[in-house]
């Protein structure tokens, strides 16, 4: 309880991003405590990425300020963001399928030993890190290449965390998994929750976010839609905030279907 | 949410005893895991597993390299013998070297068209500066060798800073330095090396002495035999799977069997040639570059994945210069065994089918034409096939017309082979 009601690790204040004619990001606010996993929700085109992008110092905002552990910090490159310890799984995963899951891990970041890789070293740090992980992988030393969709994601998460970050984000890690594979990252994203990571996952699947997520920040055209408490929320709540009223496709759906309308869903949320 | 990070934080031990939760992962539930039984059951049947994915490695060239010397040998009875060997060998060492600068680029993904005229050039500055204008062997060796390195950092930059194709940039170079050393070879056309020089002796000299063929061949089996094991003790006590000892004898007596028949072969001529010694030296310092320093995993990483590497903070730009620098630097010094051979640089130096025979024996050896993988080794693997088909035609005095056919099929059945391989690795989840 005590990490949780702390300073929050990573906090956005007032973000703004404009690109030409569009303002991407006005004023979003977003605090990531330890040990939180926080999704990030909203339909295509509400600034996700754009957001992401900018805690990852991939595209830099415009206005507004980013509190790391209390402090404002400039985060105006990729390599900045690591060194705070931002650390940030594409959605393209980015793994060299002719490499080994060894050779991945340890990416631009090989351990050397008097100028010559270290491999048993390499070797045994990534099995120890699968291994606290829970990740089971037929080989530490197959090509990536053979391995599922849900065990390259799982390695590819498993890779941002060799530079002991506390702050992980995680852009649709379930988008294009099964569903036992889906749950194996599931169960990743709650151990790195348990290790004291703050984690933001960015997904359309409501019922990946209601799975794992404590809380759940909605972004609409660029602005915050609310954030919710996933256990006091209900699902329909969400929605509402997402798309952004009470009478859209979605309600007159719902309403349509229990015969008479639904109109507390979205209440105070606009 | 109640967690408490600083208690979960420590769960990862720095260091040491990361054994037992390892071995847990491995072993435990999911049935496809590929666990490894112990000894030699279990490397056969990896062995087994690995050749139906399409893992074949350097199998298909061993096997032609034995099916080429069956069929040579029945023919003419020489072809086997000491002298036709290893003058094989000596002759291979040029193209060999060049071949291994192709191996580096091929593994980015891409193709260097140029190393034939670069070769060719490097042997034109040689002599030029040599006997032309009297600067000491050595200096002229050493710029020839660095022109060759400028030109390809030059391709390197067209290619990964300006963004032309690399096929283009190398075509242009395939044209652009052939006409550089023409002009550079002036109205005369040949310039004759001097017969007792420095370059002459890279494939004219031989370790007469009995004991240099068999004290090479030791080394390297002891060699090769005290890094393994070291190797295996260490990821024993690190905890990672490691070699059994049978496997480490098995491996160093596959090895020994050809280098002491090698080194045999050689003391029964005129020793071991000097150019042997330089061609191997090259092909185990390049292949330590590639599969244990950071730079090598870096080339391989950007035939992987390009996008993959820039995110992990690879540089890039660099590595692709550099690599195309490398291939450069081995076109040159290919070169300079090349002109040694004929003892002059004229006009044809790297002419006819130097650029296509490199480029086979690369992929010949089992490098694979689209990048991420392959090994130094193939250069010498696919080398000695070419240069074997040349040699055995040479002895059962077949027109050069047919040996361009056969070796164009043989080429062709190497990338059928890659081709196919990779297709079957896909399939079984292994490209």
């Amino acid at each position: 309880m005590m990490n949780v009601s702390a300073t929050p690790v990573l906090a956005l204040r007032g973000i703004s991003k404009r690109f030409g004619a569009v303002q991407a990001l006005t004023d979003v606010e977003l605090e990531i405590r330890c040990g939180e996993v926080v999704a990030l929700v909203g339909d295509n085109g509400a600034g996700k990425s754009t957001l992401v992008k900018a805690i990852a110092g991939v595209g830099p905002a415009d206005d507004g300020v980013i509190e790391w552990e209390g402090r404002p910090v400039t985060v105006d490159r990729p390599h900045t963001a690591q060194e705070l310890g931002i650390a940030t799984v594409y959605q393209d995963l980015a793994l060299c399928d002719n490499l080994d899951v060894v050779g991945n891990l340890f990416l631009g970041r090989e351990i050397v030993r008097a100028g010559v890789l270290d491999e048993v070293e390499m070797e045994r740090r990534a099995r120890e890190l699968l291994a606290t992980l829970s990740i089971r992988i037929p080989s530490v030393r197959i090509p990536v290449a053979s391995l599922s969709g849900g065990q390259r994601q799982t390695v590819a998460i498993a890779r941002s965390l060799l530079g002991e970050p506390k702050v992980v984000i995680l852009d649709e890690p379930t988008a294009a998994l099964g569903v036992e594979q889906t749950a194996q990252v599931l169960d990743l994203v709650e151990r790195l929750r348990e290790r004291g990571l703050g984690v933001i996952l960015i997904s359309h699947n409501m019922a990946d976010v209601r799975a794992v997520a404590d809380r759940v920040a909605v972004l609409r055209l660029g602005c915050n839609n609310g954030t919710f408490e996933v256990r006091a929320t209900s699902q329909e709540e969400i929605i509402s905030a997402i798309t952004g009223a009470n009478d859209n496709a979605v309600t007159r759906r719902e309403a349509r279907r229990q015969g008479e309308g639904d109109s507390e869903t979205a209440e105070g949320n606009q | 949410m109640s967690t408490n990070p600083s208690e979960s934080r420590g769960t990862e031990p720095a260091d040491g005893n990361g054994q037992a939760p390892a071995e847990g992962a491995v072993t435990a539930v999911d049935p496809r895991l590929l666990v490894r039984q112990e000894g030699f059951a279990g490397y056969w049947s990896e062995f087994g597993r690995k050749l139906r994915s399409g893992e074949l490695g350097s199998l298909p060239v061993v096997v032609g390299l034995i099916i080429i010397a069956i069929v040579f040998q029945l023919r003419d009875s020489a072809f086997l013998g000491a002298e036709n060997l290893s003058n094989l060998f000596v002759t291979a060492a040029g193209t060999g070297l060049i071949a291994v600068g192709i191996v580096f680029v091929l593994i980015l993904g891409e193709i260097d068209l140029s190393v034939g005229s670069v070769s060719g050039l490097a042997a034109a500055v040689f002599a030029v500066l040599n006997v032309n204008h009297g600067m000491p062997e050595w200096l002229a060796l050493v710029l020839a060798i660095l022109s060759g390195a400028v030109i390809g950092a030059l391709h390197g930059f067209f290619f990964a800073r300006i963004g032309v194709p690399a096929f283009v940039v190398t075509l242009a170079g395939l044209l652009g330095w052939n006409g550089l050393m023409l002009q550079v070879l002036g109205s005369n056309g040949t310039i004759n090396l001097d017969d007792t020089g420095l370059v002459a002796d890279l494939t004219n000299h031989y370790f007469t002495d009995i004991s240099a063929a068999y004290g090479l061949a030791t080394l390297s089996v002891a060699a090769f035999f005290l890094l393994s094991f070291r190797d295996s003790r260490r990821r024993e006590a690190a905890g990672v799977p490691s070699r059994p000892l049978s496997e480490i004898v098995l491996r160093t007596v596959a090895l020994a069997v050809p280098a002491y028949v090698v080194a045999w072969l050689f003391n029964q001529y005129k020793g071991l040639p000097l150019a042997v010694v330089i061609f191997l030296g090259v092909v185990v310092a390049l292949d330590f570059v590639l599969r244990r320093t950071s730079y090598g995993r870096k080339i391989f990483a950007l035939g992987g994945s390009v996008e993959a590497a820039r995110r992990a903070g690879i540089n890039v730009s660099a590595i692709r210069i550099s690599v195309f620098a490398l291939s450069g630097t081995m076109a040159a010094l290919g070169g300079m065994f090349l002109a040694s051979q004929i003892n002059a640089a004229n006009q044809s130096s790297g002419a006819g089918s130097l650029l296509m025979n490199a480029i086979a024996a690369a992929v010949i050896g089992g490098t694979s034409l689209f990048g991420g993988r392959g090994k130094t080794w193939s250069a010498l693997l696919g080398v000695l096939v070419i240069q074997s088909i040349a040699s055995g035609m040479a002895l059962l005095g077949i027109a050069s017309a047919v040996q361009y056919m056969i070796t164009g099929a043989v080429l062709l059945a190497a990338v059928v082979i890659d081709s196919v391989s990779r297709r079957t690795q896909r399939s079984a989840g292994r490209a």
